[in-house]
This record gives C-alpha cells, sequence and structure tokens, in this order.
C-alpha cells in the first residue's frame, strides 16, 4: 500500500477495504472507483504544505525513473575532474526520443540505505562541478540539448561541502550555464530546495510538476527563522509562495505539467510520460533558435526577474 | 539571512549614532574602552585587539573612494512586496523598520566614483538593512551597476556583508543568484574587471551567486563567509565546528580567495589592482 500523507487518511479504511477485498477475489470496481473519488476530492483542496509533502513522497518518481523510461542507451558520466564523483548528482548522455540528449538531476533513493548513499539528493560541491562538466562536454562535444531534473532538499549543509567550496561551485554553474551553447530544459519534478536545485537551474524553459515545489528556503527553515518555531512550517509554507501555481503566477515557471488526482506517485508512469511528452515539446521550440538567440534569451529570462519600485 | 541570530558566540558591536563623537565605547572583543574619535579615525577597528567593527556602506563607502568623487546610481529603487508576505512581522513592517533604523532605502548602495584617482564602478552592501540580504531591489541594482560600468568600461567591485537570500521574496529573491550572476558574466564577457571583496558575514545565495564571481576575491580580515550557516552544518553534523570554520583564512586555505585584507589595506590593495587595469582598452 502507498505511504498515505496526513491530509489523506481517510483513505485508509478504503485502502484497508480494497486489500480485503483482493485477498479474497472480489470485484475491486466499486471500491476502486471511491478511492479514485475520495483522491479527487482531497486533491481538489490542497494546502501549499500539503503539496510539500507529495513533493517528497518517497515514491515519487525521481531522477533515475525518468531517465530510465525515457532515454534509451543512456551511459552515466562521473566525476568533476577535479576532487571526486558525487552521487547526489547524476549526469549523463542517451537517445530521447530518438534523438541524442545529455540529463543532470539531482537523485534521491527510495530507501533509507539508498538516501545515505546519495545524501537524500543534497549534492557537494563535486556534484554542482560535475554537472558543469558534463553540460559543457554535451553541448560542445555532443552539440545535444540537455534536460535537468530538478529534485533536492538543498545543497549539502556539512564542513567538508565548506571547506572544497560550496557556494563556489553554485556560484559558477549559476554564471556558466548561461553560456551552454545549445537548448537547456529544466523540470522541477519533486523538491526544489533553493540554491541547491538552482545549482543545476539555469535554463531556456522552465517546467514543474503540478504537485512539485520551488522555495527559496525549506518552509521550515523559514518557520525556524521568521516564526521562531520550526513547527510553523504550514504558515511558511503559505507565505513562500512556493507550488507551480504560485510560481506560474509570478511568471517564474514557463509551463505546469498536470498531475493526476493522487500525485505522481500513484500514477508513475503517466507523469513520467507528461514528463517526457512537455520536454520535447519545450526542446522542438528551442531547437528553432540560433545559438546566439538562444543565449540572449537564456540571459533575458533571469535578468529580468524581479519585482521593486522605482 | 538571520543565520547569526542564535549564535551567541558572534559578537556585533554596532556603533549608533547616539554615541555621537564624544563618547566612549567598550570593544565587545577585547572589552577595553575606546574613545570614539579615535576609533572612527582607525577606520572603526580597535586599536587595543584589531577588532573590525562592522561598517555602514556609506562609512565604507567614505574609506575606499575619494572624497567627493562619488555619484549614485539608481538611488530611487526600493522593495515592492510581490508575495504579500506575512510572518510574526509581515515584510511591508519589517522594510518600514529597516528604513527607519538604518536611515536607507535598500541594501545596496551603487554608483561610480574614484580610488585614489582611478575610476571604478561600485555597489557596496548594507548588512543593517536586513542583513544585507538579497533580494529583487539588490539584483536589479546590480545588474544595473554591472551593465553601466560595462558600458563606460570601468572595473567593478562589489562590497558583500549579507546574510543570504531574502526570504520575505520567496522564489524570486532566489532567482536573483541567476540574476546577478548573469549580469556578472556579461560584464566579464566584455572585458570587464570584478573585483569582488567579502567583509563579515557574507553568506548563503550572496556567496553563491555575485559575491564568489570576483576575478579577483579579497576578504576582510576577520570575516566569516560560508554557504550555509554554521549553525545549520552543527545541527546536521552533530558535532563541533573547527575553530577557524568559515573564517577568512579558512577559505584563504581552502583556494577560494586571493587575499584576506586588513581594514587599512583593502584601499591601498584595490588601488594597486586598479593600477595594473588603467588605461586598457576593452
Ligand atoms: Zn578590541
Amino acid at each position: 500500500m502507498v505511504k498515505l500523507l496526513s491530509f489523506e487518511k481517510s483513505l485508509k479504511p478504503l485502502y484497508e477495504e480494497l486489500k480485503e477485498k483482493r485477498k479474497n477475489a472480489q470485484s475491486t470496481d466499486y471500491i476502486e472507483e471511491k478511492i479514485a473519488e475520495t483522491l479527487k476530492k482531497i486533491y481538489s483542496n490542497l494546502t501549499p504544505y500539503d503539496i510539500v509533502q507529495i513533493a517528497r513522497h518517497p515514491d515519487r518518481p525521481h531522477t533515475t525513473d525518468y531517465i530510465n523510461a525515457l532515454f534509451t542507451d543512456f551511459l552515466e558520466l562521473h566525476g568533476d575532474r577535479k576532487f571526486g564523483d558525487d552521487p547526489a548528482i547524476i549526469a549523463g548522455i542517451g537517445y530521447f526520443n530518438g534523438k541524442v540528449t545529455g540529463v543532470i538531476g539531482h537523485r534521491k533513493g527510495r530507501n533509507l540505505k539508498e538516501n545515505l548513499r546519495y545524501n537524500f539528493g543534497m549534492a557537494e560541491p563535486e556534484g554542482y562541478r560535475k554537472a558543469l562538466r558534463v553540460a559543457h562536454l554535451i553541448s560542445e562535444r555532443f552539440k545535444a540539448p540537455i534536460i535537468t531534473l530538478l529534485d533536492t532538499p538543498g545543497a549539502s549543509p556539512t564542513i567538508g561541502a565548506e571547506e572544497r567550496g560550496q557556494a563556489e561551485a553554485i556560484a559558477y554553474n549559476l554564471q556558466e550555464l548561461f553560456n551552454i551553447p545549445t537548448p537547456i530544459v529544466a523540470i522541477v519534478i519533486g523538491e526544489g530546495g533553493s540554491g541547491g536545485a538552482l545549482g543545476i537551474g539555469i535554463a531556456d524553459k522552465l517546467l514543474m510538476l503540478k504537485y512539485s515545489i520551488y522555495s527559496v528556503i525549506s518552509p521550515e527553515g523559514c518557520a525556524s527563522i521568521l516564526w521562531r518555531d520550526a513547527s510553523k512550517a504550514k504558515e511558511a509554507a503559505n507565505a513562500l509562495k512556493l507550488t507551480a501555481n504560485d510560481l506560474y503566477k509570478l511568471h517564474i515557471v514557463d509551463k505546469i505539467i498536470e498531475e493526476p488526482a493522487g500525485g505522481a506517485h500513484r500514477h508513475r508512469e503517466e507523469v513520467i510520460q507528461a514528463v517526457g511528452k512537455e520536454a520535447q515539446k519545450a526542446l522542438n521550440t528551442l531547437s528553432r533558435l540560433s545559438k546566439k538567440k538562444l543565449l540572449e534569451k537564456r540571459k533575458e529570462k533571469f535578468i529580468n526577474i524581479g519585482v521593486y519600485n522605482e | 539571512m538571520s543565520l547569526f541570530r542564535k549564535r551567541k558566540k558572534i559578537v556585533v558591536p554596532v556603533i549608533t549614532k547616539e554615541y555621537g563623537e564624544n563618547k566612549w565605547i567598550r570593544c565587545k572583543s577585547c572589552g577595553n574602552l575606546i574613545y570614539y574619535k579615535e576609533l572612527k579615525e582607525n577606520l572603526k577597528v580597535c586599536p587595543k585587539c584589531g577588532y573590525h567593527f562592522r561598517l555602514t556602506a556609506q562609512e565604507r563607502l567614505e574609506q575606499i573612494i575619494d572624497k567627493d568623487t562619488f555619484e549614485e546610481w539608481d538611488a530611487a529603487l526600493s522593495s515592492d512586496d510581490p508575495l504579500k508576505f506575512k510572518a510574526l512581522e509581515s515584510y511591508k513592517e519589517r522594510l518600514e523598520r529597516a528604513e527607519k533604523n538604518s536611515k536607507i532605502k535598500s541594501a545596496i548602495i551603487t554608483g561610480k566614483g574614484k580610488l585614489n584617482g582611478y575610476d571604478t564602478a561600485i555597489g557596496i552592501l548594507d548588512f543593517g538593512f536586513i542583513g544585507g540580504s538579497l533580494g529583487s531591489v539588490m539584483g536589479e541594482k546590480i545588474r544595473r551597476l554591472a551593465e553601466r560600468a560595462s558600458k563606460e568600461k570601468l572595473p567593478l567591485i562589489i562590497v558583500s556583508a549579507s546574510g543570504g537570500a531574502r526570504m520575505q521574496e520567496g522564489i524570486i529573491s532566489l532567482m536573483q543568484m541567476a540574476k546577478t550572476a548573469a549580469a556578472i558574466n556579461s560584464y566579464k564577457k566584455g572585458g570587464g574587471l570584478y573585483i569582488s571583496v567579502l567583509v563579515n558575514p557574507t553568506y548563503g545565495g550572496t556567496t553563491a551567486s555575485f559575491a564568489m564571481l570576483g576575478d579577483i576575491n579579497i576578504a576582510e580580515k576577520g570575516a566569516k563567509i560560508g554557504f550555509a550557516g554554521p549553525r545549520v552544518i552543527e545541527q546536521i553534523m552533530k558535532k563541533k565546528l573547527p575553530k577557524d570554520f568559515q573564517s577568512a583564512e579558512f577559505l584563504l586555505k581552502h583556494g577560494f580567495l586571493d587575499a584576506v585584507l586588513e581594514r587599512k589595506l583593502l584601499k591601498p590593495t584595490l588601488s594597486q589592482i586598479l593600477s595594473y587595469y588603467r588605461g586598457k582598452k576593452w
């Protein structure tokens, strides 16, 4: 059974009934319909913090799931050529809809063992440096476009990360990704955690799954600073305007990729295919631009963001 | 941004106007009483122990830029409240409080002036305005500063003191990291020289964008510089941090700075760098 989130508790008896009916080989049509109905009701009325929880659901499709489903002949490329290889970032090249395409994303695990190995998708400086190295390689040697998949709680906050220049690694990516000469499409598939997400998030098109989030700080972090109480994460999630709908309204995101009621973790294949379709559409539009125009427009996209009085 | 608020170890002696010119103030680092005038003449560095007191952007400007040569740019820009952000204190209230306390309109001054006679574009962050946090106004002022410096073929100096991105502008403030990086990128591609000066403290989204992108990175002595705040790292790692962690010397040792300078050496060194650069045609 899928792990129920706090706002889905009313589904528990229904899922139990379903399990029972399956065990007894009885018809499940009615109960499945009822579950779908209830999900629809719950998902039509989600709070921002509910969406935060969906975005973090352990069964939500992760970068590797998208790569496995959407790429053929994928070759993972390792290492930053400077210090190490960070497993929290996966980068490589393969065929996407028959065309050579690069892909770079945060790697989250499905269970604790995997998550410890991938550091919960929190990248070290080496991860950002690997991402940039591979971006250069893909665009300049293979003349191929790049899809980046954003899903991280944030950049790794450790002594080692600071020693090896976490800030410099992210800053340098932010600068250099503006010079990558082939199209880049970034898609927030789960948690867009602050600078840790943005570090591989400079792109010509920014798409977001409906139940993903993108924020300057985690709601818990924001709550502990501005409310002086980490338990006020719900209030912080409201205030931060971190949902796909919010970001679309703020003109940060170009397109929202729909998810069915119940979220991507209940409709994995459907959502993965939808992401593939939208990524392809975005790449098609971008492939018509000259290199010069592409880089100009990428810069324009970010340099005009801001709301101020004058 | 307020990574420091709960960290008791960091002392933040601030000199407010009420001390006046004829007052004694206590150095919170060494505990000695210092005559304010003497402190000021010593660039607000404790004459007894060398502690570097925090400067406002205006004070920093007066220390670096030659008298009566500064021309301020884009002074009229002020913050909006795109998210209608409400916490214990709303963003609107927070902005009003910041303006009232600091008597400035944003967390950065930008413009051009002369540094020992050399023309330069300069931006100076003010930690006293909501922790020098990076929001839309700072992002736009840095963008315009870099663009105008490029047009006028001026070198560019930015002095950073910041807790990071301004949370109250949410995702828009995060995107200012990308925006300022884009502006710096274009400026450099046009042949400009960008000198980043990091003073105490520089953290988060500010370090992870324009502050770490200098062609030359210089830190002032006593500066704490990092990405994640020390408290966060301590909590995550459940162990005590090394004594010099995130100090300017720590960053120098690890290869992220060209130099760590005492305050009195900052202007002479900047001037020396500009002297190599003077007259270059782009
Ligand atoms: Zn002292």
